[in-house]
């Protein structure tokens, strides 16, 4: 078991009556990086903000490197970086000043706030904008400086909330490529509502929907869900069903609605030559094979669809 | 840690056309006032009134503009401190301060010592500006500096109070427009109760103590009132963003 850097136990935190988050237990590799996904509203920045200290849990802790964010909130909250959904940043100041305060804030010591300063817009791709003011900086880097900011005190932590909202193809490309590499030195927490970009960026991935967490794994878990041993295969002279099914290995057979042939098969078999092979041989008009991937969208509206039938539906309020 | 809050909010005051302007305009009427003042003390005093009934020249000069510079703090203190915590909060920067390694009182009181040492260049630059007289008379630096004494203090009880409005509130000029009104209303309690000078209610307008060191008295009961005054703000103001946290 390796080192955990952050521990949620049992987080949960109410709005009235409503739930917004309820039992979320989680805890935080040492140099991993943790992907948060969920729709809207379903409690991710409630949990982010309670991680952060930003909001006291109605119940549950959170202890970072073994230290209660809520019994010691200063010593917790130096280990952590954040950047929040809405990014929190002076937009009167240029961006070297906006970084010393940062800095300062994060009780960097006075003689080493030029360095950290510098070594935080090198990482984020900052060194040419250091005297502009930050209202005049594009969207992109914009965001780069709420980055800086999170990382400018070499935290255990950096907590990064939807980090690539609002942002061009090219700037979230940029972002999450900034992401990874920041993952090599810090364990990160990254939360989004965009399904791919868990996959690119993370090591494990936890879901939640309406305040509860639905699934927790490695991307790996994520992706056999995903591919889930199937075949996408189109015939123009289609075969019978049965003769399908006699193939070796072969576990179930389906035609979906656009007259596909959807060919499931048991682990360890790949019938992909065989298929080929016979098909040459019958003349069955073989146009289209390929592996069939279910989406992750498909995946994701199971898992939140399983989760609301076990349950109440509980409303959640949008934070 | 209080510092480095106090230095950014400095930083911010300078930032925006807002603090220079007020600075600007502030100056420019002090200074008028006491060319006024310095006029007038001529003009009086060349010799129509029996010696007996003589002011001396501190005085004199120190109550036109001093007494200006209370009335005057009245309408620039909450434009000042307008936007301290509703201006954060208007823009979302709260979070950025409150995921920071800072205590919520660190966060308020280096707040309220920013404003304070910006409001005090003011207070220096009145002081400074009557010193000058001392050039060609012989003034009384003792009066001076109670009335300095008694607009700092007089001038943080506005920001602390008007800290206070700010943190209620996510539009600074709401925030503005109820400080002036709390303030105004403070200071002018005493002149309510103007029959009844013993009544209670009197007792807390901020004016009657500012009163005593604008005589040249500095009396521990007035001092010992504002630091009150101050101390009660600035713990509304910790409360009431502890329950942001709280609340959400």
């Amino acid at each position: 078991m390796t080192e955990a850097t952050l521990n949620a136990m049992d987080l949960s935190r109410q709005f009235g009556s409503n739930f917004a988050v309820r039992d979320v237990s989680f805890h935080l590799n040492k140099g991993e990086v943790l992907g948060f996904l969920g729709p809207n509203g379903a409690g991710k920045s409630t949990t982010m903000r309670m991680l952060t200290g930003n909001l006291a849990p109605s119940q549950g802790g959170v202890k970072i490197c073994g230290i209660d964010i809520i019994e010691n909130p200063k010593e917790a909250k130096a280990l952590i970086g954040y950047l929040p959904e809405i990014r929190p940043l002076y937009k009167e100041f240029t961006v070297n000043e906006f970084l010393s305060i940062a800095a300062r804030f994060h009780k960097v010591k006075s003689s080493s706030v030029h360095k950290a300063v510098e070594a935080a817009k090198d990482k984020c791709g900052l060194a040419h904008m250091s005297n502009r003011l930050i209202e005049n900086l594009s969207n992109g880097y914009q965001q780069r400086v709420g980055i800086a900011q999170a990382i400018i005190h070499n935290p255990e932590i950096v907590i990064l909330d939807e980090p690539t909202v609002g942002l061009d193809p090219i700037q979230i490309r940029e972002i999450r490529k900034l992401i990874k590499e920041i993952g090599k030195r810090h364990s990160v927490i990254l939360s989004t509502h965009i399904l791919p970009e868990v996959e690119m960026v993370c090591d494990r991935v936890q879901i939640i929907d309406k305040g509860n967490l639905v699934f927790h794994g490695s991307i790996e878990d994520l992706k056999q869900h995903r591919l889930g041993n199937k075949l996408l295969i189109g015939f123009s002279k289609p075969p019978t069903l049965t003769k399908l099914k006699t193939i070796k290995g072969i576990e179930k057979v389906e035609k979906d609605e656009k007259g596909m042939f959807i060919l499931k098969f048991k682990n360890k078999y790949l019938p992909a030559e065989e298929i080929v092979y016979l098909a040459a041989k019958e003349n069955w008009g073989l146009y289209h094979i390929a592996p069939h991937v279910t989406s992750l969208e498909d995946i994701f509206m199971q898992l939140t669809q399983v989760q609301s039938l076990d349950n109440q539906p509980n409303k959640v309020k949008q934070t | 840690m209080i510092i480095n809050v106090a230095r950014k909010e400095l930083k911010s005051l300078f930032a925006s056309p807002m603090g220079w302007i007020i600075l600007a305009l502030l100056m420019l009427a002090f200074g008028s006032f006491y060319l006024q003042g310095v006029n007038n003390y001529f003009e009086v005093m060349s010799g129509s009134i029996r010696p007996a009934e003589r002011v001396g020249v501190t005085i004199f000069v120190g109550q036109t503009v001093y007494g200006i510079a209370s009335f005057l703090m009245l309408f620039a203190v909450p434009l000042l401190s307008m936007g301290l915590i509703s201006g954060e909060r208007k823009s979302q920067t709260l979070p950025f301060l409150f995921s920071a390694p800072i205590t919520l009182t660190e966060i308020v009181v280096g707040k309220f010592l920013g404003l304070i040492i910006f409001l005090s260049i003011l207070v220096a630059y009145i002081l400074l500006m009557l010193s000058t007289l001392n050039i060609w008379s012989d003034i009384d630096f003792g009066y001076l500096l109670s009335n300095s004494l008694g607009l700092i203090l007089l001038a943080a009880s506005f920001s602390a109070l008007g800290i206070y409005f700010s943190s209620l509130t996510s539009q600074p000029i709401v925030a503005a427009i109820l400080s002036f009104i709390a303030l105004f209303a403070l200071m002018g309690l005493d002149k309510f109760f103007g029959s009844q000078p013993n009544h209670w209610f009197g007792y807390i307008s901020l004016m009657k103590h500012f009163q005593s060191f604008s005589r040249g008295i500095i009396d521990s009961k007035d001092i010992i009132y504002f630091i009150l005054f101050i101390t009660t703000f600035l713990v509304l103001t910790i409360r009431r963003l502890d329950s942001d946290r709280l609340r959400g």
